[in-house]
């Protein structure tokens, strides 16, 4: 017999099932619903009706909405998410040799802010009404309320024009520096797996303020969670009976209730890198990042349709997974879940 | 619950049409009696949370801005100068003149209308249909609870912001997409809120006293139970409006709906991006401070308004 628990875990796959569906059908009916005629638009501006119908046809265009919805399946099926009409080469091919960069740039945010978020939260609430809460709580605010594409800015001006300590804002690595060689495809990593420690600083610096822009952004709702989920589990009854047995209040803290509190927070932690895939476009245009957000927006620009529909959907796919993989690591720490069920 | 005292101030007015037509006045929750007390209450709030009375400040200052702003600024935001491009902050031009020697204030004046126009009316848009959603879902459940679901679990699998941008690329490159775009984002909080108070709702005392005095479904769900669903309602908005003013300004920031040289937030701060690494700051800073005491003037005001109508959420 499956123990409850693997009966949990793959209800929660089966729930995600739909969710997945529904996205694909959505990013399907957003790229039927483009303005103007894309056969025109592929055809160029010297085609005569003849060779627009013919490119109609070949493009699947002439066929019912849900047959093109069977196509756009069984395409996808095979991994073909289109042709980029500006780079040439395949939207999925595209997407992946840039996905590095943003994922480079987003790990780095998320460990800074979380760095930063968990102790903040911690203190606060251990502190309620004190310097240190009333600091976590006007960061919180400022937190939530600067646009990052503006923080980005901001940055830049003092830390590049005027203090001179971070590299111009123009990418992964300056032109001084080659690319190290294609291993993990993050450039700190594989510069430092190839024994070349300069490359490898050289790109930190130019990652430091970028992720920085995107850590101010993503430690409210860290900070925020820690602290509220602290100060409900401290005030529970089993630290309380913790505390009575005697326990060191270093043991208390750290292990029974951070150890509780650790749950919502690492649903959060989902959430938030939701939003850091939004907020990854504006930052990569801010700082010249080539990663997936800069393409879409290159792509948005020309009118690249087929390259946004395929960011949109990969994107999507993306955080769905995430978040499953949020819920089945959720499902496996907590060992509440399942055992009643 | 919530469908205390507190909630008069925003629901009298909904209700105040309802007393008349309305013979079991007495078993629905009364609000005249909790009239004054709630006004002492949020006097009280107030007082004792003076950010909550500088965001509502703030609050009637953007809106003076947007009311009268064509009126009161100095210089024509799209009349450019070319004797004067590119200069810093000073007595004639309090926040610089940009690269084509357009005042940067005037402009930021300017784009308060369109900056606030856009997000409210989003959240306007956002408002009714997810009300109405999640009030039929809540009231009615069955397969219309189902569906709308899937749709709202649907829009939430994408990043939302994401999302937007694909909306505008599929529908079109204009201003009114960006607010539809901001709109079908934000559907899914209000579906949610609405759906869960009216839920808990559906069979409370006065809603069965109300069906049981011969009003018919939806009319109970429209005058009786959804005025009682207002107040997280408000909450909402109020925290909304600041995050459907970032939205869009990021969005016209990527070179998404408003085109240039149309005074916005976003843009101006796009536009000012290439002349920082240069040192001319004011083209990028001013409207990007503006743009975010906006959306902190709107998160201040959400906290403000949860304490007012939700004493007991206060963090």
């Amino acid at each position: 017999m499956l123990s409850s628990r693997t009966i949990t875990v793959l209800l929660r796959l089966w729930q995600a099932l739909p969710v997945l569906f529904g996205v694909i059908v959505v990013t399907f009916l957003l790229t039927r619903a483009l303005p103007g005629d894309p056969a025109v638009y592929f055809a160029g501006p010297a085609a005569d009706a003849e060779s627009i119908a013919e490119i109609r046809k070949s493009l699947g265009l002439d066929k019912s909405l849900p047959q093109q919805f069977l196509i756009y399946l069984d395409d996808l099926s095979r991994g073909d998410l289109g042709q980029s009409l500006s780079t040439g080469q395949s939207v999925l091919a595209d997407l992946t040799t840039r996905l590095p960069a943003s994922l480079e740039l987003t790990f780095a945010a998320l460990l800074l802010s979380t760095m930063i978020a968990i102790p903040l939260g911690i203190l606060a609430a251990l502190n309620p009404g004190h310097l240190i809460d009333h600091a976590c709580r006007l960061l919180v605010t400022m937190g939530v309320s600067l646009p990052t594409f503006f923080t980005g800015l901001v940055l830049v001006f003092f830390f590049y024009y005027l203090l001179g300590w971070a590299p111009s804002p123009i990418g992964r690595l300056d032109f001084a520096y080659l690319p190290p060689p294609h291993v993990t495809g993050f450039y700190t990593i594989d510069a430092l797996l190839a024994g070349d420690p300069e490359t490898a600083w050289a790109a930190a610096a130019q990652v430091f303020l970028p992720a920085v822009t995107l850590a101010l952004f993503t430690l409210a709702p860290i900070a925020r969670m820690t602290r509220a989920a602290m100060i409900q589990a401290l005030s529970s009854e089993y630290i309380r009976t913790a505390r009575a047995a005697g326990l060191s209040s270093r043991k208390v803290i750290l292990t029974y209730a951070l150890g509780n509190a650790m749950l919502p927070v690492v649903t959060t932690l989902g959430m938030v890198f939701s939003f850091t895939l939004g907020a990854n476009v504006l930052v990569e245009k801010v700082f010249a990042w080539p990663g997936i957000g800069s393409y879409a927006v290159e792509a948005l620009v020309v009118s690249d349709y087929a390259a946004v529909q395929g960011f949109v959907l990969s994107m999507a796919i993306l955080f769905v997974l995430l978040n499953l993989f949020v819920d089945i690591v959720y499902t496996l720490i907590d060992p509440r879940i399942g055992s009643a069920t | 619950m919530q469908d205390q005292q507190f909630i008069a101030a925003i629901a009298n007015e909904a209700d105040g049409q309802v007393e008349a037509a309305d013979p079991l006045k007495t078993l629905r929750p009364t609000q005249s009696a909790g009239a004054s007390s709630t006004i002492a209450h949020i006097a009280y709030v107030l007082k004792s949370n003076p950010v909550t009375l500088v965001s509502f400040g703030l609050f009637f200052l953007m809106v003076l801005a947007a009311v009268l702003g064509p009126y009161i600024v100095p210089y024509d935001p799209l009349a450019s100068n070319s004797a004067a491009t590119l200069q810093p902050p000073s007595w004639a031009h309090w926040f610089g003149t940009d690269q084509l020697g357009r005042d940067v204030f005037s402009r930021i004046v300017i784009a308060t209308r369109l900056d606030l126009f856009i997000a409210t009316s989003a959240v306007a848009l956002s408002f009714v249909i997810g009300s109405i959603l999640g009030s039929l879902a809540g009231y009615f459940g069955g397969w219309f609870d189902t569906i709308s679901g899937r749709v709202i679990d649907t829009i939430m699998a994408f990043p939302l912001f994401v999302l937007a941008m694909g909306i505008v690329a599929a529908l079109g490159n204009t201003v009114e997409n960006i607010i539809y775009a901001t709109a079908i984002i934000n559907i899914p909080f209000y579906a949610r809120v609405a759906r869960g108070e009216v839920n808990i709702r559906r069979n409370a005392g006065f809603v069965h006293a109300a069906r049981l005095s011969g009003n018919n479904d939806l009319r109970v769900l429209a005058l009786h139970i959804f005025p009682n669903a207002l107040p997280p309602m408000m909450v909402q908005i109020s925290l909304n409006l600041g995050w459907a003013i970032l939205n869009a300004a990021g969005l016209s920031f990527i070179g998404l709906g408003v085109r240039p040289p149309t005074p916005e937030w976003g843009i101006m701060v796009a536009e000012g991006a290439q002349f920082i690494v240069s040192g001319e700051w004011w083209l990028a800073f001013f409207p990007g401070i503006c743009l975010m005491l906006a959306v902190l003037t709107f998160n201040l005001m959400g906290d403000g308004l949860r304490d007012m109508v939700d004493p007991a959420q206060r963090t």
